[in-house]
């Protein structure tokens, strides 16, 4: 069936009972952010093809969970986010990622800056939860202007994809399986150092969270003055365009 | 070497008495004393466990990360650990601070000395002073306080408030901010920030000028007792200014005899390991620093309020210099050595944080834009300044990598060893010996402890009340008795 000009209407779906249009071939999320909404996530970035891992942008479409950066938006559809039920899905999985990694948010200079801290307060996670694993993952501080506080990875793989798909240098990877699948660095000496990484290079920009950081600058924006001070991270300002990732470290 | 009654001849023949507080936070503090069967005193000891993990906690960690890192070791003096440690992170990256990121650290530590010697005064010692330190432990707490002198309990919440209302507007934040990185700071006062700050501010004077008042007529009222309660000569050291004058915020140490003859003056605090060292002892974990110039035996000092104003020529402002003159000519000078001195001490201190956020908020410079500095990298650096409880030494090195390999902290508590060991032995001798003893005779030795503001009365601040567990032991180490110190005030600070 062709549609001629005059015919045409932009094709919706719904979300949480709004209307929600896209364009053919838009995922789920892509089409929410663009028209004002938020639906959590932390491995997707709209530079970069959907990775599908983190799970945060669960949704129920039709009643079945689906990831929504993964799901290609389809007209009709009844798309449900923020309900309890995935609600109480994503504050278990931030819960799961925070005892993973070795996140001191207090002492973190990424605090306030930082996509699963801001996705933490968003979703009311009050505590850890689950017993910490604390571990042992060395800072790798030998590189002149970047730091890798492998700490707080919580293995989104953007920093592997801007290396690859964009500074083509292919930096970083994903090594182990399981609960000791880790980030690495593509180097024999397995330092940063030694790679041609640099600090304007994409990969640098885009970590969620506080593994790749500019030295020397932390703490230089005050409190009140952060990314998430200024707003919370479901606000359309604050998340579209994932704006937040170009802030680095800082 | 051993001090009198520190070690008993015969320990394992005596009965013993601990004091040890059953919940801790920034440490752990217990008193033993030992008794025989005549209740004479023969031994008593103040341990500490301090805790020294945050020097291995913080190696391999960016040296940017330390400032605010450092500060989660207190919860009652972050604003000290914050700017010692971005004094010595400044040296390490060769900055030399513009004024108006000086200025800001000053305000914020002069917020610090207010608020900190606020609720250590009204909350935590006035139940002592105005009550009578063997009075009944029913009323002598901060609820007693704010129900027989409401007035002075709200002034002592205010100036505490006020003192954070400073923190908040140069930390970012009342407790553990981020203001001060190293190089500067990373912001100053907005003109509104400013006039709120300065609405306030003579009131605050004011107020801690009544303070003043109110310790100096305490001592009026019980002079022979406050002279002589835990009294004992010792050493002092502090920071001074290049002219002699009190500061809080950097300078030269400055260290005195009992007499008051200058042992070291403006010495270079770069190099404390030339003049200072810490001792050992097998019954303690922490340590026991002391001047080298006089060995371990006669070189400990005493750090903090008493200390400070004693040590210093003048304090550079005019209501607080006039109040530590009054306090030095004091019945011929006996309050300047007694150690309910402290008390006094502090309260002008006090005053002196007051007038010196008046001028600095007079002052254009705090509202300045040139926040930062920085020039040539070394690795090693040392930051000293004056916290509300004494001298308090970070010390680093961090590598080309910019991690930090080495910490040592010497914190004003840890100076304050061997007189809090002192003065609780005098307390015992005065009071204990020969006596059944009492909730209200334990009592001494906590206000004897409580005149250093101790950090181990962090655990204090927090419950309202040094929360206690005495037990008496036989030389078999079977309980005698048993006292629990009752907690009633302890939801009402903090
Ligand atoms: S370093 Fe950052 S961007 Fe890279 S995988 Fe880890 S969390 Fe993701
Ligand atoms: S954002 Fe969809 S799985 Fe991570």
């Amino acid at each position: 069936m062709s549609a001629t000009p005059d015919t045409v209407t932009t094709p919706t779906f719904q979300l949480d009972g709004e209307e929600i249009p896209f364009q053919p071939g838009q995922t789920i999320i892509q089409a929410a952010l663009a028209a004002g909404k938020y639906i959590p996530h932390l491995c997707f970035h709209p530079e970069f093809k959907p990775h599908g891992s983190c799970k945060l942008c669960l949704v129920k479409i039709s009643g079945r969970p689906a990831a929504s950066c993964t799901t290609v938006a389809q007209a009709g559809l009844s798309v449900e986010s923020e309900i309890p039920e995935v609600q109480d899905k994503r504050r278990t999985l931030v819960q799961m990622l925070l005892v993973e990694g070795n996140h001191f948010c207090p002492s973190c200079e990424k605090s306030g800056n930082c996509m699963l801290q801001a996705l933490g307060y968003e979703l009311g996670v009050m505590s850890p939860h689950f017993p910490q694993i604390f571990p042992v993952r060395p800072v790798d501080a030998s590189h002149k202007e970047i730091l890798l506080d492998f700490n707080r990875c919580i293995l989104c793989e953007l920093c592997v994809r801007a290396s690859n798909e964009v500074d083509q240098k292919n930096v970083f990877a994903l090594a182990g399986r399981g609960i000791s699948k880790h980030l690495i660095v593509n180097s024999e000496s397995g330092r940063l150092a030694d790679t041609n990484f640099s600090a304007t290079d994409k990969a640098a920009q885009v970590c969620p969270v506080g593994v790749i950081l500019p030295k020397r600058v932390g703490f230089a924006i005050p409190i009140g003055k952060r990314k998430f001070d200024l707003k919370p991270i479901s606000d359309p300002g604050a998340s579209a365009g994932c704006a937040e990732h170009a802030e680095g470290g800082a | 070497m051993s001090f009198k009654l520190e070690t008993a001849v015969y320990p394992e023949k005596l009965k013993r008495v601990a004091i040890e507080p059953v919940s801790r936070v920034e440490g752990h503090g217990k008193v033993t004393i030992l008794l025989d069967e005549n209740d004479q005193v023969h031994q008593v000891r103040l341990h500490i466990v301090e805790f020294r993990g945050f020097e291995k906690f913080i190696q391999g960690r960016p040296y940017w990360e330390v400032p605010v890192m450092v500060q989660r070791l207190c919860g009652i003096c972050p604003v000290s650990h914050h700017l010692a440690a971005s004094k010595a992170l400044d040296m390490i990256i060769g900055a030399k601070l513009t004024p108006t990121a000086e200025k800001l650290r000053r305000l914020m530590h002069a917020g610090q000395m207010l608020q900190s010697h606020a609720l250590h005064f009204f909350h935590l010692s006035s139940p002592d002073l105005m009550f009578g330190f063997g009075s009944d432990a029913a009323q002598r707490n901060v609820v007693g306080i704010i129900s027989a002198f409401p007035e002075v309990a709200k002034k002592g919440v205010l100036l505490r408030k006020y003192g954070q209302e400073v923190i908040r507007h140069t930390a970012g934040k009342r407790v553990h901010g981020t203001g001060s990185v190293p190089g500067g700071v990373n912001k100053s006062l907005t003109v509104d920030e400013r006039d709120q700050l300065l609405k306030d501010i003579y009131q605050m004077v004011a107020w801690s000028r009544e303070a003043v008042q109110i310790i100096r007529g305490l001592f009026e009222k019980n002079l022979e007792e406050y002279n002589a309660f835990g009294r004992f000569p010792a050493n002092s050291m502090s920071l001074v200014r290049a002219d002699g004058a009190m500061d809080l915020y950097h300078g030269g140490l400055r260290a005195r005899d009992a007499a008051g003859k200058v042992i070291f003056d403006h010495h270079n605090y770069e190099h404390y390991w030339e003049v200072i060292s810490e001792d050992v002892k097998p019954w303690s974990y922490m340590k026991f620093p002391f001047m080298k110039a006089f060995g371990p035996d006669d070189g400990w000092y005493r750090v903090g309020p008493l200390a400070r104003v004693s040590n210093c020529d003048f304090i550079p402002t005019p209501l607080a210099d006039k109040a530590r003159e009054e306090f030095l000519a004091f019945d011929a000078g006996r309050a300047a050595g007694a150690t309910l001195g402290y008390h006094w001490a502090r309260m002008i201190e006090m005053l002196h944080a007051a007038e010196t956020i008046k001028d600095l908020l007079h002052d254009e410079d705090i509202l300045g834009t040139d926040l930062m500095a920085k020039g040539e990298r070394v690795q090693r650096g040392v930051g000293v300044i004056e916290a509300p409880r004494g001298t308090l030494i970070h010390h680093y090195r961090v590598n080309e990598d910019d991690q930090v390999i080495r910490a040592n902290l010497i914190v004003s508590t840890t100076h304050n060893n061997q007189p809090m060991n002192e003065a609780i032995r005098q307390v015992a001798k005065q009071y204990l010996n020969g006596k059944k003893l009492t909730e209200g005779l334990l009592n001494h030795i906590e206000v004897a402890i409580r005149c250093f503001d101790p950090c181990l009365s962090c655990a204090t601040h927090a419950l309202g009340q040094m929360p206690l567990e005495v037990s008496l032991i036989d030389a078999k180490g079977g309980c005698l008795d048993r006292m629990v110190k009752n907690q009633q005030a302890a939801s009402l600070t903090d």
